[in-house]
């Protein structure tokens, strides 16, 4: 089906053999390569359309489907805030906003300086620090929306 | 067979058959988006919905098969209630911009809003900031409009094989969008325009070339041509109240001489030169040539592009005949206008097609400029050309029938039925058979490459040879043939077929891309048969017998598959990326 010729990785065709004619093997793949690479890169997600003769259209619409799969590298610094209850009655959307208007990116989207990664995730565990912001796995609560330069920034000068 | 009830009246159906339509036969219309006579039910717009007595569910009856003693209410203050809550949050995600979209008129989300009286916007308008495509030069994709009802992506994908077209993201975010979010003309998108033809709102239209061709109307200095293909005439009534299938043909020719166009062709007589053309090509080939065939068709431009893009191995057996399209443009620049001692640089030659494609087609290669420029400045599909006519003020039904111009203009029966699948094949093995044996047909009609089925296959004994043939339609039928030839070719075992047909669009182009909106089999049978109805009155039904064929071999193309034939009438192919990137 797939005639755009590319050059394939071993370690594409490997993975496609290990999964090839097995049930559900296009979703199998793609968790180890996102695992991998840290999202799925178009020239593989090519290489994978031929090598599973599945169309490229469809590949895409399974990564887009599942939040798992990410399309872009991942920044260096992935800040998640959470949108759940809790932290949205105590004003995260606002959080929200402060992050894309300083770093000019939308949810799922790296800064172009590659350093950081916006996801808006359901709950982080800590309700009762509504509301909640984590940059790269570190917890900052009850954040107020002139305190996110002040975050950021820290990770702007550590790097 | 089911016996149920609908809204009180008994129907007896088929097993199987769905609420949606039984319903159709005891004369209940349930209003639908998604579903789509083509195509299988998606469930995704929930209009359809109805009450079955002994459920508190309302079930979707585009996708519920009817069951024995049912007893179903399709209609009742409550279903229209939530009817009209579901076409209110889809407007609430749809611009308001009736008055200039594409379907303006001729819409099926329009036409319902209207049905349930939709006075005001019911939910906050919020419209999804996406970008309108035009990077196909073929078809407009404004993924805003679009309701998410799936039809264009199965068309694409399931019964065209091209995947240019896929859902991105889900919920409230799914859009239409080749992968990864690529203009659709980096994409594998072949031009087909079936989405178009089957997109129930203006998300995807043809992109309309009107404006232009009134400029060059309008300019003194040019000298415009026009030609109209086959399946044109069959079809354009629809959007004046004919009925299907009503062959039109000379009120086309008066409404575009009243439109200001200074000679009126017939792409037709560009078929029987194809004929001609090709059927020499065959011959050749079948007779000296054995190791390229089978011969392969190549009218259809998105055929054409879909085997340059994904079976590209096969551009060697292709037919290296321009469509009939080409050809008239070819010689309307060239030979025509040297008869009129006309400067071709000052010519506009404009055509009108059942196809989105064939807008491409007119820029897809240098052979395409074989008089030296573009030979064919536009091309309008059978939408456009009847919203012109309605512009210019013109009496379509009572327009009295004109004749076209001399010399590209007389045509026979075998070139009027290259509208509909399978004429190609019919015409090209008349001519044939006349070229092998020297005898004329008893019996010129060739039933067993007629009809819809996806892929007809057969045998024609021409003189001492069986010519074996196969005729595909909806491209998704193209792989079962090519995939005999390719496994003969590599087992080296003996050739399934000597001659092989290919339309992209379902039917062929009676069901082109730009036709009129609604197609169904139905419609398609009924255009079908207003070709083969022409082609039987025809008095001359072979393409090598049409005089001024003849009259053009002696006067200016010498032989066919001549020298000059291959410099104005063929082209050449190339393997191209499915994406560009």
């Amino acid at each position: 089906m797939c005639s755009t010729s590319t050059t394939t990785s071993p370690e594409i065709s490997t993975l496609v053999e290990k999964w090839r004619g097995k049930k559900g093997s296009l979703i199998m793949v793609l968790h180890e390569l996102q695992n991998h690479y840290g999202y799925v890169p178009r020239d593989v997600s090519l290489q994978l359309s031929q090598q599973l003769d599945i169309p490229l259209a469809r590949i895409y619409e399974v990564i887009t489907f599942y939040n798992y799969f990410k399309l872009d590298p991942p920044g260096k610094y992935t800040i998640a805030i959470c949108l759940g209850t809790a932290c949205y009655l105590k004003g995260a959307p606002d959080l929200v906003d402060e992050v894309k208007n300083l770093l000019d990116i939308g949810e799922g989207q790296t800064s172009k300086d590659g350093l950081f990664h916006l996801d808006v995730v359901r709950c982080l565990g800590c309700c009762g620090l509504a509301p909640v912001l984590s940059v790269n796995g570190q917890i900052y609560g009850k954040v107020k929306r002139s305190e996110v330069m002040g975050i950021l920034s820290k990770y702007k000068k550590e790097d | 067979m089911i016996s149920a009830k609908i809204n009180g009246i008994t129907v007896s159906v088929p097993e199987g058959t769905t609420i949606l339509d039984a319903a159709k036969k005891v004369n209940v219309k349930i209003p639908t988006l998604c579903k789509h006579p083509d195509l299988p039910a998606t469930a995704s717009c929930g209009i359809c919905i109805v009450k079955v007595k002994g459920s508190n569910k309302m079930l979707r009856a585009c996708c519920t098969p009817i069951e024995q003693n049912m007893e179903i209410i399709t209609h009742d203050a409550e279903i229209v209630d939530v009817r009209r809550t579901v076409i209110e949050l889809i407007l609430s995600k749809h611009p308001n911009e009736c008055l200039t979209c594409g379907r303006n008129g001729n819409c099926e989300l329009q036409t319902l809003a209207a049905d349930f009286g939709i006075r005001r916007d019911a939910f906050p308008n919020c419209v999804p900031d996406l970008k309108s495509d035009i990077s196909t030069g073929t078809i407009v994709l404004d993924p805003r409009k679009c309701i998410s009802c799936g039809r264009c992506v199965t068309v694409c994908q399931d019964v065209q094989n091209v995947w240019a077209l896929s859902f991105l993201e889900r919920g409230f975010d799914t859009r239409i969008s080749p992968a990864g979010d690529i203009n659709l003309g980096e994409s594998p998108c072949v031009r087909c325009g079936q989405c178009s033809a089957h997109c129930p709102t203006g998300a995807i239209v043809e992109n309309c070339e009107a404006p232009v061709v009134w400029q060059a109307l309008q300019d003194p200095e040019k000298y415009c041509v026009v030609q109209i293909a086959p399946a044109v005439r069959v079809a354009i009534g629809e959007a004046f109240g004919f009925e299907p299938g009503a062959n039109l043909t000379g009120k086309i020719y008066a409404a575009l001489r009243r439109m200001g166009f200074n000679a009126i062709f017939d792409t037709n007589f560009g078929a029987d030169l194809t004929i001609v053309e090709e059927a020499t090509e065959f011959v050749t080939r079948f007779t000296t040539a054995p190791d390229k065939l089978p011969l392969i068709t190549s009218c259809c431009p998105s055929w054409v592009d879909f085997m340059e893009k994904f079976h590209s191995d096969m551009k060697d057996i292709f037919s290296t005949c321009k469509s009939p399209q080409a050809m008239v443009g070819a010689l309307t620049k060239t030979y025509y206008a040297q008869k009129k001692r006309l400067d071709p640089k000052k010519m506009f030659l404009v055509s009108i097609m059942p196809c989105t494609a064939k807008k491409y087609e007119i820029r897809r290669s240098k052979d395409m400029f074989a008089s030296g420029v573009q030979d064919i400045d536009i091309s309008l599909t059978t939408r456009e050309l009847a919203r012109m006519i309605k512009q210019a003020g013109i009496d379509f039904v009572n327009l009295p029938d004109e004749e076209p111009d001399y010399i590209l203009g007389e045509y026979t029966g075998a070139g009027t039925i290259f509208g509909v699948t399978g004429g190609v094949m019919e015409a090209a093995l008349r001519t044939a058979y006349d070229y092998v044996t020297g005898g004329k047909l008893s019996h010129v009609e060739f039933e067993n490459v007629r009809g819809f089925s996806g892929v007809k296959e057969g045998t024609v004994q021409v003189g001492p040879h069986t010519v074996k043939v196969a005729v595909a339609h909806g491209l998704k039928n193209v792989e079962y043939v090519l995939n005999k030839v390719k496994e003969a070719k590599m087992t080296g075992k003996e050739l399934p077929y000597h001659f092989i047909e290919v339309m992209a669009c379902p039917g062929g182009c009676v069901g082109g891309g730009g036709q009129p909106y609604g197609v169904t089999d139905e419609l398609r049978a009924a255009r079908a048969e207003g070709l083969y109805d022409e082609d039987s009155r025809c008095v001359i039904r072979y393409s090598h017998e049409n005089p001024h064929i003849k009259q053009l071999y002696s006067e200016f193309l010498g032989t066919p598959n001549g020298e000059k034939s291959h410099h104005l009438l063929h082209t050449h192919y190339i393997a191209r990326p499915e994406y560009q990137r």
